[in-house]
């Protein structure tokens, strides 16, 4: 394992996070803390509680897999990404780096990235609304699965764009959508049973589930059944960057 | 400012470049076997290349736009995968051994492709830790210096002119203390000035043992510059030569003569020779291939006709083709 150049490729990109401070930190803050005024204190102030958890507390969890999904997939896409647009990415091909290298340097940086940004929206939530954590082992468990897997799924999306429009578009018009639909404001319990089972199609609700799970023991569905997603996700994601290195995918003809 | 490495790459002056390059025992740096490309829609960019390159010796790739000859760095490079065929690198191959072949190489690549708000310091000292080399502030301190970047040393990428940029990834290629450097069109939309700086710098690596391809369209650069010259077209090396023998083979020499009295004609005593008028009459241009050295060049009896027509000369002066010339007539040849 060539740790040196896994190292620089990883403090490369999370210097360009510090660059782009405002960009990166400040504003996802900004946001979180606006989804808590408006969710938390407006609307939810006339929402008593969800699954026994006051309704500013019960999103907690959800905004912050919002957080993490999109802020893994975005930076880990726009991380690999700009090597390829600039050209800049001859460098990193001709590295004596092995593809797994590769791979540990642009997505762990996502991953570290958007976890920290977790545990600041988590920060931030905590002025808002009291709360407790009650298993935090798997909590962060599911902090660090759920940014692994993203910005693993970030890194592909990275790859597979020819251009800005493609980049945003799986973030955009799949993630997003997901994470909102998700369960991320709501328990899918208050949805009419035709769209519960709907819901049940949706991946991220598995993931918001457990995450609350480890928050407040309750969840829409169970913890194993959440775990089992999460490692489902990250087992194909492995496998389609895998297959990526494996043909030279849009990196080497 | 001269560049040397910190670890020179050639540890001994025994084990110099001219040493290396004279001594037949030494294996080649760079050993290209029978290596096809054929890209994803059919078109092959190369065709069964074979190609050694000797450790320390500058090596010329020339050939027109989509000869094939930054297909070929590329393979060589880790860049583009080899259809069929194999490369290998101080005897590393470049799929088995990738790490200790790529290990070996710096890459300057044609377009100019930079992380634009990166520093120069920073962008430079990334290259280095990318090739898992140590930190190293001396070294990439004596690389900016020698490439007149040091006073920009904390400017971001996208402050610099062109030719900044350009010597830019020449010190980025270089952090890592390769042993065979490619420059791919080095000195494209550089200033004359610039270009011989950057000469400079190609030859004291040279001189430290350093392995050099260049691929260039300016035939002048490779002129001044090549110990040998390949010539590659569509996709096929049609000819590998020093090119000192190169210039001497394929290079035609002209006489001119500058006569005291104008002709309206070449005289019939001289058409035996080759021979053009020209200046108005004022002088006869004899051209004669240096390749048939060894039966004469023929001026001996031009100059002997020339004394029994009576014609007198005042001056007289010799021209070789130039690589360029050279050249063209090659591409030509074989299109």
């Amino acid at each position: 394992m060539n740790l040196q150049s896994v190292k620089t490729i990883y403090l490369a990109e999370m210097a360009r996070s510090l660059r782009t401070v405002l960009q990166s930190i400040v504003s996802p803050v900004v946001s979180t803390s606006l989804y808590f005024v408006v969710f938390g204190a407006a609307i939810g102030s006339r929402i008593s509680e969800v699954d026994g958890v006051s309704y500013g507390a019960f999103i907690v969890p959800g905004l912050i897999m919002l957080m993490l999904l999109t802020q893994s997939v975005s930076t880990a896409s726009f991380g690999i990404f700009f090597p390829r647009f600039s050209g800049s990415i001859y460098e990193i091909l001709s590295a004596p780096i092995s593809y797994l290298e590769i791979v540990l340097g642009f997505v762990g940086a996502a991953a570290t990235k958007s976890m920290i940004l977790g545990l600041i929206v988590l920060g931030t939530a905590r002025l808002f609304v009291p709360f407790t954590i009650q298993y935090p082992l798997v909590m962060l468990l599911f902090l660090v699965l759920t940014a692994l897997t993203f910005s693993l799924l970030g890194f592909i999306i990275g790859i597979w764009a020819d251009g800005f429009e493609k980049l945003q578009l799986v973030p955009l018009l799949v993630v997003t959508p997901l994470t909102f639909l998700g369960g991320t404001f709501y328990s899918i319990d208050m949805l009419p049973p035709f769209w519960q089972t709907v819901t049940l199609l949706n991946p991220v609700v598995y993931l918001v589930s457990g995450f609350r799970w480890s928050f407040y023991g309750t969840g829409d569905v169970s913890i194993w059944a959440s775990v089992f997603m999460i490692m489902a996700f990250l087992g194909v994601s492995l496998a389609v960057v895998n297959w990526i290195f494996k043909t030279g995918y849009r990196l080497k003809p | 400012m001269t560049l040397t490495f910190t670890h020179p790459p050639t540890a001994t002056p025994e084990d110099s470049a001219a040493h290396e390059r004279t001594d037949p025992g030494c294996s080649p740096m760079i050993q290209v076997e029978q290596l096809d490309k054929v890209f994803e829609g059919g078109f092959q960019a190369l065709k069964n290349v074979s190609l050694e390159i000797q450790r320390g010796e500058i090596f010329a790739l020339l050939g027109p736009n989509g000869a094939g000859k930054t297909t070929l760095i590329s393979v060589i490079c880790g860049l583009a995968r080899a259809s069929s065929g194999r490369v290998k690198v101080d005897g590393h191959d470049t799929v088995a051994d990738y790490r200790q072949a790529r290990a070996m190489i710096g890459l300057v690549p044609q377009e100019l492709t930079n992380e634009a708000f990166t520093t120069v310091w920073d962008t430079v000292s990334f290259s280095r830790g990318l090739f898992g080399k140590p930190k190293n502030p001396a070294h990439i301190e004596n690389v900016l210096r020698a490439l007149t970047l040091w006073e920009k040393r904390n400017n971001r990428l996208l402050t610099l002119s062109g030719g900044m940029k350009r010597r830019v990834l020449i010190a980025k290629a270089l952090a890592h203390e390769p042993k065979v450097l490619f420059l791919d069109e080095p000195t494209a939309g550089v200033d004359v000035e610039l270009r011989r700086e950057m000469w400079e710098v190609v030859r004291q690596l040279r001189d430290q043992g350093v392995t050099i391809i260049l691929t260039t369209h300016y035939i002048e650069e490779a002129e001044e510059m090549a110990d040998r010259i390949g010539v590659i077209l569509r996709g096929e090396l049609v000819l590998v030569k020093e090119k000192a023998a190169l210039m001497r083979q394929l290079g035609r020499k002209e006489l001119t003569l500058h006569l005291d009295h104008a002709l309206e004609q070449v005289p019939a005593a001289l058409a035996g020779h080759d021979l053009a008028l020209t200046e108005e009459g004022h002088a006869l241009v004899y051209t004669y291939d240096v390749t048939r050295q060894e039966q004469g060049t023929g001026i001996a009896g031009l100059l002997a006709d020339l004394e029994a027509t009576g014609i007198r000369v005042k001056d007289l002066h010799t021209r070789q083709s130039s690589l360029e010339e050279i050249f063209v007539n090659l591409v030509r040849e074989k299109t």
